[in-house]
């Protein structure tokens, strides 16, 4: 099992249950219609001289009334599991946890996906790290063209677009490695543009924040530059420090990526 | 007169059967408007810190298109009326004017255009220029069609006289340049009039 | 000749190459053969300038199996791909190939498939159902034809010349902006869809106008057939949604061509506008191409059934609900975008909402099953299929209705399965039944019946082989458009799929023998009374084929089902008037216009401008050429109307 059969967070067993119920309420209906149907073909078949023929049967007010009343029916009752689940489960809201949230920001690149995490002043690419428990606010954006962050067992994947950005809260409730990917079809490069998350406990991450600190290269306009080349083959990399407001420049920016950015938003 | 709907007495004449077509056209055509016009509304404001509307529109100009295209419907309606007369003068006095006051328009419209593209105000400046000129160019590009198509409506009235299927025809242009006024007064309040505030 | 060059033809890229020169030699063999039998005049005489509905309703049909190939020529091959591609393999297809393969199998299959095998059925049959002679604007209608067969010729042109879109089949900005698709293959999309989207406008306002307006004396809107009804639906909703479509993809064009900013990522343009304006045209796409099928199915249910439709009144109801809802949906295909809770929840409501009428509908068809005497022919085999495979469809189309289900499965192949459910289970199984139901209408013979379960039982069996694998694996993850894949655990269901791939291309090649053989035995199984399957609605009262001027008498109707009752009380109709009438005559004017319409999009795709400047003002005058003079008619004698008359009447009794 993976995917979003495998939930490892709160918006994803969430989203599952939404999943696993609505069909449940469907199919109250589906299989009846398909029985019905397979059933009243099989009887009133022509060579059936048995069953009643009544060519002029057509209307009956009591058979309107429930034709169109189970399906209004359903429809209510699907339409508040919208409504309801489309602001309970708001990628954009933030998770109720007694833990205050982290920070990490996205920019998707042809074909990579960079992360930098603002509290830590590190950065990586093409992997994610987050505590396990705690919840995580992504503030996501696009420097090419259009995708869409997904990390199907935690939950909501969300469009990032350039010149903007985009909300998604996520949790993952215990440590393990979870694949990421684009969900959005973007060029040539799509196929690889996948991360791993490696989602550890709070003393390791934190461990791992100053490992990375320690890191050689930083994430500045020169290197983001290099990192932003259109890449088919992406590999891991890691950013021991960021240049300030640098997710600003990336924002305001809306034109082809320079190989050096201008240092004012 | 029969009591009956209409629906009950067959197909319907030829001449009703193509102006319901041409209006159904006429609808659809609006319909591919108003997706310029939403476009103009999302993009109205991202003049990318080059000039709006208020910088750019010269209302004076834009009074006297609209003047133009008022005119020109009513003239085209009195030729209308007029293609139905055994002198054909009226016909093609109205429809001369027609031509001239809708054209009229088109050199307005055009050299408003040339002004803006020279002061660095193209299309390609901002969306909202690109929006601007889109929208109103599509605009253009339906007058000029229309003064071609009366033109050459008019010469078939001169060669082969008032026959039944080119008054059908010039009673869906009559519609045509109807339609196109209407479209313009939605251009002159929501870009011109807004957009100078 | 602008930004052409020799460079143009893949030379070097064998599988590109191996598909032209397919192409290539097929039009020269189909070409060389046609000549030596000389049948040019025929041609040209019978079907390139007819105007006749019922010709261009069965070029429409032939167009679209002829693309149905091509489409599906391409799934073959991404069926392929992934079904190796696991792991580190690469497999076959490059991935600037395997992009364009599926952009152009979306594209062909929707705009060149789908769209014009419904508009040919409701070509040929609607002007039949409603008693009438051919629809309000003959020569427009094969205008209509002819431009859509010009893009769909464009589409083709670009696997010899040059690329299609690497886009998927709808292009999102700003991958399609020129900054991220520099080539041509977006040119030659949006000139492509720009060329038959104005076909598709103006058989809509030709439908529209003929449905409302010309109608047998007598026939009143509760007394048209259901299939008219849908196809009224289907028809108002081309002429309201087309429009917006050519303004959208005319934007691009802006932006690509002049450099405007509509939607780029500089100069403020909007990538968001794109997705509102394009679905907003996209949704009620797909409820055109599916009303005239869900006609078919009314049509077919109760012919074989022996029984007049259920419910008709809420039919027409749910059918104009559905019409009307269809434009009120279009954001739950970017429910992702994060519009906001609140959006998401509106548009979520509606999507359901639009379930409503269509369940409706299902239980009509199941009622009207209900005390009947069913028989089992080909058409029925394909509506019952149709029943059983679209409501799984539907279901996961309510599922992904509902905002927090589709956070986690928009873009996978769940969302691949769940449209392909629906188009396949819906719109061609509705094709096929309805082309099994009304060929003998359209060609004097029945298909043979053998063959025709065949290709049933092969499309139904490699339908959810295909496609059931699709759902499990979007629930597992796998996301749509990927070349290759890193999850080894996947690759056994994409063996499966492939295999269900396999089965269908059987069903394809059952159809085609189907034709082949029916053919050939034509003889016995000729159509001789115009009413082999017992039917209720007017085509059936005349013969098979019928005549250019479809009846001999316009008939008067006085209830549903006009046919039915008037063979229930053994009441002929009154004879053939001694009055000439008049028919449009054939005219160049569509084919000579798609010509046109080709050219100028060859040269506006590849900047030729000198060509694409002379040919659009060559394509004006022409214009003006056949619109000098009236549309001529050809006369038809009082003499052959009572012959062909009495000829009828015998061959019934």
């Amino acid at each position: 099992m993976s995917g979003v059969l495998d939930p490892q967070g709160p918006v994803a067993a969430a989203e599952r249950l939404i999943l696993i119920d609505a069909t449940g309420i469907m199919l109250v209906i589906v299989i009846p219609v398909i029985v019905m149907t397979l059933a009243f073909a099989w009887r009133y078949r022509a060579s059936n001289e048995r069953a009643v023929y009544r060519p002029d049967w057509a209307y009956s007010g009591q058979l309107e009334l429930i034709v169109w009343a189970i399906p209004t029916m359903i429809a209510l009752l699907l339409g508040s599991v919208g409504w309801i689940g489309s602001q309970a489960l708001d990628p954009a809201r933030a998770l109720i946890s007694a833990v205050p949230p982290l920070h990490i920001q996205v920019v998707a690149l042809d074909w990579q996906w960079l992360f930098i995490y603002p509290d830590a002043q590190v950065a990586t690419a093409n992997e994610l790290y987050i505590p396990a428990g705690v919840p995580v606010q992504f503030e996501m954006t696009s420097a090419t063209v259009m995708n869409a962050f997904f990390i199907p067992q935690l939950g909501s994947q969300v469009y990032t677009m350039p010149g903007m950005t985009t909300h998604l809260n996520l949790l993952a409730d215990r440590p393990g490695e979870f694949p990421g990917l684009s969900a959005h079809f973007s060029g040539d490069g799509f196929s690889n543009m996948r991360f791993v998350v490696h989602a550890v406990s709070v003393a390791d991450y934190a461990a791992w924040v100053a490992t990375t600190r320690s890191a050689a290269s930083p994430l500045d306009p020169a290197s983001f530059g290099e990192l932003s080349r259109a890449e088919q083959h992406p590999r891991i990399r890691v950013f021991g420090a960021v240049a300030p407001l640098l997710f600003r420049q990336i924002l305001a920016l809306s034109a082809p990526i320079p190989a050096v950015l201008p240092t004012a938003p | 007169m029969s009591a009956q709907p209409a629906s009950l007495d067959g197909p319907a004449s030829v001449q009703l059967t193509v102006a319901y077509g041409f209006w159904i056209f006429l609808l659809s055509d609006i319909i591919m408007f108003s997706a310029l016009f939403a476009a103009y509304a999302v993009l109205v404001g991202q003049t990318a810190g080059g000039p709006g509307g208020r910088e750019l529109f010269d209302l004076h100009t834009v009074a006297v298109e609209t003047l133009c295209l008022l005119v020109s419907s009513y003239t085209c309606g009195l030729g209308l009326v007029a293609s139905e007369d055994r002198v054909p003068a009226r016909f093609y006095g109205f429809f001369a004017l027609t031509f001239a006051l809708g054209a009229t328009f088109l050199v307005l419209e055009i050299s408003e255009f040339a002004r803006l593209i020279g002061a660095s105000a193209g299309p390609s400046r901002s969306a909202f220029l690109s929006a601007f000129f889109a929208l109103v160019g599509l605009h253009g590009v339906h007058i000029a069609a229309g003064l071609l198509w009366l033109c050459f409506l008019v010469a078939q009235f001169a060669v082969k006289g008032p026959q039944a299927f080119l008054r059908r025809r010039l009673g869906c242009f009559a519609l045509f340049w109807h339609a196109l006024d209407i479209v313009w007064v939605g251009l002159l309040s929501l870009v011109y009039l807004m957009g100078s505030r | 000749m602008g930004r052409l060059s020799w460079a143009a033809i893949p030379i070097h890229q064998p599988l590109p190459m191996a598909a032209s020169l397919f192409i290539i030699v097929g039009f020269l063999v189909l070409f060389a053969l046609v000549s030596w039998k000389g049948w040019w005049p025929y041609l040209w005489r019978e079907w390139l300038t007819s105007v006749d509905h019922k010709r261009i309703g069965v070029m429409y049909i032939l167009l679209a199996l002829v693309l149905l190939l091509r489409g599906f020529i391409d799934a073959l091959m991404m069926r392929s791909q992934l079904a190796v591609a696991a792991g580190g393999a690469a497999g076959y297809l490059a991935p600037e190939h395997y992009d364009q393969m599926f952009s152009a199998h979306g594209t062909i299959m929707i705009l060149f498939m789908a769209m014009p095998f419904m508009v040919g059925l409701m070509n040929f049959v609607v002007p039949l159902q409603l008693g009438v002679r051919d629809v309000a604007f003959p020569t427009l209608n094969a205008a209509s034809f002819w431009l859509t067969a010009a893009g769909a010729l464009l589409v083709n042109i670009s696997l010899v010349v040059g690329e299609f879109a690497r886009t998927g089949w709808l292009p999102y900005p700003p991958l399609s902006e020129l900054q991220f698709s520099p080539g041509v293959g977006v040119d030659y999309y949006l000139w492509a869809l720009e060329i038959s989207g104005l076909g598709s406008l103006l058989a809509g306002i030709n439908l529209v106008t003929t449905i409302l307006k010309l109608r047998a004396p007598g026939m009143d809107y509760m007394r048209m057939p259901v299939f008219c009804w849908t196809a009224l639906a289907s028809n108002l909703l081309i002429v309201a949604a087309f429009p917006l479509l050519t303004a959208t993809l005319a934007m691009l064009l802006l932006d690509r061509y002049v450099g405007m900013h509509f939607f780029t990522n500089d100069g403020g343009g909007n990538a968001m506008l794109f997705f509102n304006l394009i679905w907003a045209w996209g949704h009620p796409e797909v409820y055109i191409l599916i009303l005239p099928a869900f006609g078919v199915f009314s049509e077919v249910f109760a012919t074989f059934a022996g029984k007049q439709v259920f419910g008709y009144r809420s039919m027409v109801m749910a059918t104009m609900a559905i019409c009307l809802l269809s434009f009120m949906v279009w954001l739950h295909h970017f429910f992702t975008m994060g519009a906001g809770a609140d959006v998401n929840g509106f548009f979520s409501i509606m999507t359901i909402i639009i379930a409503v009428p269509t369940g409706v509908k299902i239980f009509n068809w199941l009622f009207t099953l209900y005390q009947g005497r069913l028989r089992f022919e080909v058409p029925v085999l394909w509506a019952l299929g149709f029943m059983v495979t679209f409501v799984i469809g539907g279901m996961s189309g309510v599922l992904m209705a509902v905002p927090p289900a589709d956070f986690v499965l928009h873009n996978s192949v769940f969302l691949v399965a769940h449209f392909h459910n629906v188009i396949i289970g819906g719109v061609l199984f509705g094709g096929m039944a309805g082309y099994n139901y009304w060929f003998p209408k359209a060609f004097g013979f029945t298909l043979d019946r053998r063959w025709g379960v065949v290709s049933f039982w092969c499309w139904l069996v490699g339908f959810y082989v295909a496609f059931m694998p699709l759902y499990a694996l979007g629930l597992l993850g796998m996301t749509r458009r990927m070349q290759h894949y890193a999850d080894r655990s996947w690759q056994p269901y994409l063996i499966v799929a492939e295999a269900g791939a396999l089965i269908i291309l059987c069903g394809i090649v059952a159809t085609i023998v189907q034709l082949v053989v029916s053919v050939r035995s034509r003889d016995q199984r000729r159509d001789l009374t115009g009413d082999p399957w017992n039917g209720r609605t007017l085509e059936w009262s005349t013969a098979s084929p019928p005549p250019p001027f479809n009846f001999a008498v316009l008939p008067s109707v006085d209830s549903l089902d006009a046919f039915w009752r008037r063979k229930q009380a053994s009441a002929p109709h009154p004879p053939a008037a001694r009055v000439d009438i008049e028919v449009p005559s054939n005219s160049a004017c569509g084919f000579v216009t798609a010509v046109f319409a080709v050219v100028a999009g060859f040269a506006l795709v590849w900047h030729i401008w000198w060509l694409a400047i002379g040919d659009m003002t060559g394509g004006v005058l022409a214009m003006f050429i056949f619109g000098w003079t009236e549309r001529r008619k050809t006369t038809i004698a009082a003499e052959e109307l009572v012959a062909f008359d009495v000829r009828q009447r015998t061959a019934v009794t």
